[in-house]
């Protein structure tokens, strides 16, 4: 911080504990990009990066839903499935010739419904988060296939033109209108859990739920909150997902949950809940999308070295990360 | 007449009662829609019947959960489980497959204690993870979870090994007194990690650990050790279920044998009625879990349901059992407002705060 | 001042758990303008009667009204929101959070909803200032001692502009110096018309400031009565109910030559023991059979010097003897290996594990110290158990009730219970007294004097100083986080003289001569 004498800054700068977790994970990106960029030429081009973004677009817009729930201590197991199913339910109604916008709405509200019940289980009811949205997970995978048995093209002219849309120099770097989407949304997260009640509340609940009732905040209200949030997170990435293939189809997106947690836990998050950034998530996504960008540009894996060598390289980070968590503290 | 009420309450408020209920429900409703549901016939000295079935199928998953139990009493959680159950499955039957004779026994145990010292040294790997590193459980199980899968297609190299192999095959298939023999693994295995935990003071040290880990240290308990020692055991019982899933089909899938087992086993425990914030544990509880999920499993298969849409089935037995489990569920009905202190639902322990 | 119509008046309250009787048909009445103090033993049933009025339980039988309106919170925030603030027996606040906002959250000034938090802080700094609080706000509560941390609970309650406020043993964890900013702050608002009902356990404070009294005693009511209508003996009398010799207290500590304890190798010596941010290095030998007393301000370093003992947090440097061996105590399964227990301050994160019932919690130490593969014989933890309950009162008796279920003082006897159990050589008792009804206090202290005698060398630690001077045999005070002196406690130590050590720091005084 000082530029002054070294040793007055050595005495009293200490960094901030509970951000060293996202400044760990941020140094640990660079180097990972360095990295990237010191193996191979292309990868300097800075669209790298933005295709990262437009890859994993739906993903951090489901990984800032999950950082709620997380950070109220909770977990949420069924976004996948429900990415799934927003994108299958939208193919599905297209087909059948509804308008886009009300398809628009319609799908925009399933993912919330479907949150906020499984939200009034875990207030009301006292049943493990883990388990009402294991179930609820089970519920929109097998409406999924219910819907259809196989995949759903999209042709609707509004869904075609968000898919193509370039934002930038088509020909030169580029996003796409997901992207944008995405970032309004971390933007919309990291002011509410910041300057807004609901945001406090999610922290206070995270870090003690007994105390913050005895405290008289409203602990089920923020509960259902955040996994209706999350809901309509998974929701708006599965519209998202479903710009970016253009179809809908009922085994898409499986396993995505444990992406998601991963990616909010990467960044910082603590699953115990009660500390975290969404700007850790957003990191932890591109840690993701980079250790994904790197295996594609290597080529050579076949699908179980793929797997293998993902495994070692979140090995690698995880373990880095603690180190210099550790060192700091 | 006040006396048949308190017995009826001791009764319910027993914690097994509500998921043995659930399962005799399922019974019931399977005898009704198909009456021969419960009939079991001796043919050559075996007994056949879908009960059997039941049972015989429900032991992998039976094996998984047991372990799985010590690990969430711990406070943790093992999501590496079924990438451990094709691991051991895949080195066993490449094992075996290279073999000259795979009939012989020796070749067998060999395969065997190969793949059980290769879970060993995962489970420690995972344990090393939590214990001593101090990384979040579900992040620390789910690098083996996903490197796993690559690491068993890697051993079959991609391929769907198939063996012929008689002892082998009996781990799945083979009879003992006139039962499968996976039963009476399943068993022998219940009995062990009971004995293991209850009859020395370890499940009261999970326990503890698992409950509040800060006074478990000031207690004195070498916590780092008891937790290494769930994640091992873990992965032994998980490689036994690998086992029998390949056996049970004679062939080995790096792709397939155990997929999702994890979930189920999670599943199968919160069921038995131990909490996934760690703590008490309930082996007994979890036995049940389990089957029910087999139960359920079978009665899907029986009513001719596409496997994907019996999902949805699931998802409404799930949340069934887990709402005439729940306290607060029940108060609604049996009072006129629920009153439940806060304390039962939330695990008032400090939180350790680690990233990643 | 009890002239006009009482604010808060419960009518035939009844509450059980799971067939425990917690509360039996209990009257109760708050004026506004009065202190007035719930009285009883441990598991009397206050803290229940205080969760059943605020609405973390519902009563079973029984009418609350406030303003003589019948209500019925639903929970804490109802009755916040009615005027009824509340700070809990044990803390209750989020470590996660500032300290700032652990008193503002959910009433966070805001301009179009967005929190201002340089408002929160400005106005957090202020509140603590009138507490006598120098605290960093930004910096999380958990960085701070319990001491602080109820501190900040109670400015958290008072700020709230309540009609009632409810304190349920805020003093425990307070010194002299917090309970008269406290008891100043609490005057001012009875003054400005507030009711105020305070728990606590010092019958001193009760007489210092309490207007009326309500004595419970095994879930019922004993009566209502003046303060100035009942003298401190019946007082006790009544919570009890018998009439009982405890007061008369422990005889005058047995005053051992301190020279002839110190005569021999000290059981533990400590040289240069600290560590960065938490305490200076200090030395420190304890004999056997020796009691050292730590007296010391909130936040001097007491407890951090226990840990270090312990093993509990880890010392920088310095050396460690054991029986004259140099040993090491890096971990607290080491220190219990050398025979050294710990009984923690904070015993609801670091002392019990909630789930567990009162037999397992207490067997634990002993357990850990065997290890897992030679359990206790089942005969031999009931017998231990048993004898512990008896002795020490534990209440209910049952030892297979989870331990969480247990009142708040109930649950440090069993603490203490699991250390005793385990024979230490050298036991660190950290406020071992906190919460304890004045029956169960006197047993405890008792007990550290019989131990001592037979042997057991004790650290205690506690907030009052006459509890400390009237059971050690040397006392070490602390101040700043240093520990300033060792005072051999003989007839020319008194309260005053230890006070003015912690004042002036005689390190300071020595070197000014
Ligand atoms: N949640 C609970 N479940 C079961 N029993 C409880 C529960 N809470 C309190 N009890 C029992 O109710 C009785 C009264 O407890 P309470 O906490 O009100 O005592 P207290 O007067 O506040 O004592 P202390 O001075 O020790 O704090 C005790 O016997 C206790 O064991
Ligand atoms: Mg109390």
């Amino acid at each position: 911080m000082t530029t002054g004498s070294l040793t007055a800054g050595r005495a009293r700068f200490r960094l901030p504990r509970r951000q060293i977790p996202v400044l760990a994970t941020l140094v640990l990106l660079l180097v990972m990009y360095g990295i990237g960029v010191s193996q191979y030429q292309a990868f300097s081009n800075v669209q790298v990066i933005f295709n990262v973004f437009i890859d994993n677009g739906f993903l951090l817009v489901v990984a800032v839903g999950m950082t709620f729930v997380i950070l109220t201590g909770g977990i949420d197991l069924s976004v996948g499935s429900v990415v799934a199913m927003t994108a299958m339910v939208s193919a599905s109604l297209l087909q059948q010739g509804l308008p886009a916008a009300l398809v628009l709405v319609i799908a925009l509200l399933i993912g919330p419904t479907l949150g906020l019940l499984m939200g009034c289980a875990i207030h009301f009811f006292e049943i493990q988060p883990f388990i009402v949205t294991l179930a609820g997970m089970f519920f929109a995978r097998g409406m999924c296939t219910f819907i259809s048995g196989s995949s759903i093209p999209i042709t609707d002219g509004f869904w075609t033109r968000m898919s193509q849309e370039r934002i930038g120099d088509p020909r030169g770097n580029f996003v796409s209108i997901s992207v944008l989407v995405a970032f309004v949304v971390v933007a919309v997260a990291a002011y509410t859990l910041a300057y807004t009640r609901l945001g406090r509340n999610v922290y206070a609940i995270g870090g003690n739920p007994q105390s913050a009732l005895l405290m008289g905040l409203p602990l089920g209200r923020t509960r259902i909150a955040v996994y209706t949030i999350s809901g309509l997170c998974s929701a708006i990435g599965g519209i998202l997902l479903s710009f970016y293939t253009l179809s809908g189809a009922p085994l898409i997106a499986v396993g995505m949950e444990l992406d998601v947690i991963a990616a909010v836990v990467i960044g910082g998050t603590v699953l115990t809940g009660g500390s975290g950034y969404v700007f850790g998530t957003v990191l932890g996504v591109l840690v993701l999308g980079v250790i994904q960008t790197l295996i594609t540009f290597d080529g050579s894996l076949n699908s179980w070295w793929t797997k293998i060598v993902i495994g070692g390289l979140l090995f690698a980070f995880i373990l880095l990360q603690r180190l210099i968590g550790i060192r700091y503290k | 007449m006040n006396d048949t009420m308190s017995r009826y309450r001791t009764m319910t408020g027993h914690r097994l009662f509500w998921p043995a209920a659930v399962l005799v429900v399922m019974l019931v409703a399977n005898t009704i829609y198909r009456p021969g549901f419960l009939s079991i016939e001796l043919k050559d000295g075996h007994l056949y019947g879908t009960p059997i079935d039941i049972l015989r199928l429900s032991a992998p998953l039976i094996l998984v959960a047991l372990g799985m139990t010590l690990v969430i009493s711990t406070g943790g959680i093992d999501l590496s489980v079924g990438s451990l159950c094709a691991i051991s499955g895949a080195i066993a039957c490449m094992y075996i497959s290279k073999q000259p004779d795979q009939n012989s026994l020796a070749v067998v145990l060999t395969a065997l204690a190969m793949a059980l010292g290769v879970a060993l040294v995962l489970g420690a790997w995972n344990g090393v993870l939590v214990a001593v590193i101090g990384i979040q459980p579900i992040i620390a199980t789910l690098i083996l979870m996903v490197a796993g899968r690559g690491l068993a297609q890697l051993i079959t190299q991609g391929q769907i090994i198939t063996i012929n192999s008689e002892p082998f095959r009996a781990i799945g298939l083979g009879h003992l007194l006139t039962l499968p023999l996976a039963i009476f693994i399943a068993l022998a295995a219940a009995l062990l990690v009971a004995a293991f935990t209850r009859r020395t003071a370890l499940g009261m040290i999970v326990e503890s650990v698992g409950g509040n880990a800060v006074a478990s240290r000031l207690a004195g308990i070498r916590s780092g050790r008891v937790i290494f020692l769930a994640y091992v055991l873990s992965a032994v019982c998980a490689a036994v279920a690998g086992f029998m899933m390949t056996a049970n089909v004679s062939s080995a899938d790096g792709n397939a044998v155990g997929l999702w087992v994890e979930l189920d086993a999670i599943l199968a425990v919160v069921i038995g009625g131990t909490s996934l914030a760690g703590g008490r544990f309930f082996l007994s509880g979890t036995i049940l879990g389990a089957l029910i999920i087999q139960t359920l499993t079978t009665t899907v298969y029986a009513m001719n349901i596409s496997p994907q849409t019996s999902l949805l089935f699931k998802a409404v037995v799930v949340i069934a059992v887990c709402l005439i489990q729940a306290p607060a569920f029940r108060a609604r009905f049996t009072r006129r407002r629920g009153s439940v202190p806060p304390s039962s639902a939330i695990a008032d322990k400090p939180k350790e705060q680690v990233p990643a | 001042m009890t002239d006009n119509r009482p604010v808060v008046t419960m009518t035939g309250i009844s509450k059980s758990f799971l067939g425990v009787r917690a509360l039996h048909d209990v009257n109760f009445r708050l004026f506004p303008g009065e202190v007035h103090a719930l009285m009883g033993e441990n598991g009397a049933g206050k803290s229940t009667l205080i969760k059943v009025l605020t609405g973390v339980y519902d009563t079973d039988e029984g009418a609350i009204t406030l303003d003589g309106q019948p209500v019925s919170f639903t929970g804490p925030m109802q009755a916040t929101a009615a005027g009824v603030s509340t700070v809990f027996q044990e803390v209750n606040l989020c470590t996660n959070l500032s300290v700032a906002e652990n008193i503002f959250i959910g009433r966070e000034p805001r301009r179009l909803g967005a929190v201002r938090w340089g408002e929160v802080r400005r106005r957090a700094r202020t509140l603590l200032a009138r507490l006598d609080l120098d605290l960093d706000v930004s910096a999380p509560l958990g960085s701070y001692s319990l001491a602080i941390q109820q501190m900040v609970a109670i400015a958290r309650a008072i700020d709230i502009q309540a009609r009632v406020l409810i304190l349920d043993e805020p003093t425990s964890s307070l010194d002299a110096v917090e309970v008269a900013q406290l008891f100043r702050i609490m005057r001012q608002l009875r003054d400005e018309g507030i009711a105020i009902l305070f728990v606590t356990h010092f019958l001193d404070q009760v007489y210092e400031i309490a207007d009326r009294i309500t004595v419970l005693r095994n879930g019922g009511l004993v009566g209502e009565y003046a303060t100035a209508e009942l003298p401190q003996l019946s007082l006790v009398e009544k919570m009890i109910g018998k009439e009982l010799d405890v007061l008369e207290g422990i005889e005058e500590r047995s005053r051992r030559n301190l020279a002839v304890l110190e005569e021999g190798t000290p059981l533990v010596a400590v040289s240069d023991f600290g560590r960065a941010g938490s305490v200076e290095p200090f030395s420190l030998t304890i004999h056997a059979g020796e009691v050292v007393g730590l007296a010391g301000l909130l936040g001097s370093g007491r407890t951090e010097v226990a840990r270090l003992l312990f093993g509990a947090d880890r010392t920088d440097g310095g050396q460690v003897a054991v029986d004259g061996t140099p040993s090491s105590l890096r971990t607290p399964a080491q220190a219990i290996g050398h025979g050294v227990g710990f009984c923690s301050e904070n015993r609801r994160a670091e002392g019990i594990v909630a789930d567990l019932s009162v037999r397992e919690n207490m067997i634990l130490a002993m357990q850990a110290a065997r290890g897992w593969l030679r359990p206790i014989p089942r005969r031999r933890q009931d017998e231990l158990v048993d004898k512990y309950i008896k002795a020490l009162n534990i209440r209910p008796s049952d030892p297979e009730v989870p331990v969480r279920n247990l009142s708040g003082g109930n649950q440090q006897k069993v603490l203490l219970a699991r250390w005793l159990i385990t024979e230490p050589r050298l036991l660190i008792l950290d406020e071992p007294t906190r919460g304890i009804d004045i029956g169960a206090k006197t047993e405890i202290q008792k007990l550290v004097t019989q131990l001592s005698d037979g042997g057991m060398a004790v650290l205690f630690i506690s907030a009052e100083l006459e509890e400390v001077l009237r059971l050690s045999h040397k006392v070490a005070v602390m101040r700043d986080r240093q520990m300033v002196a060792q005072l051999a406690n003989d007839d020319g130590l008194d309260a005053d003289r230890v006070m003015q050590t912690i004042a002036s720091g005689s390190h300071r005084e020595e070197a000014d001569r």
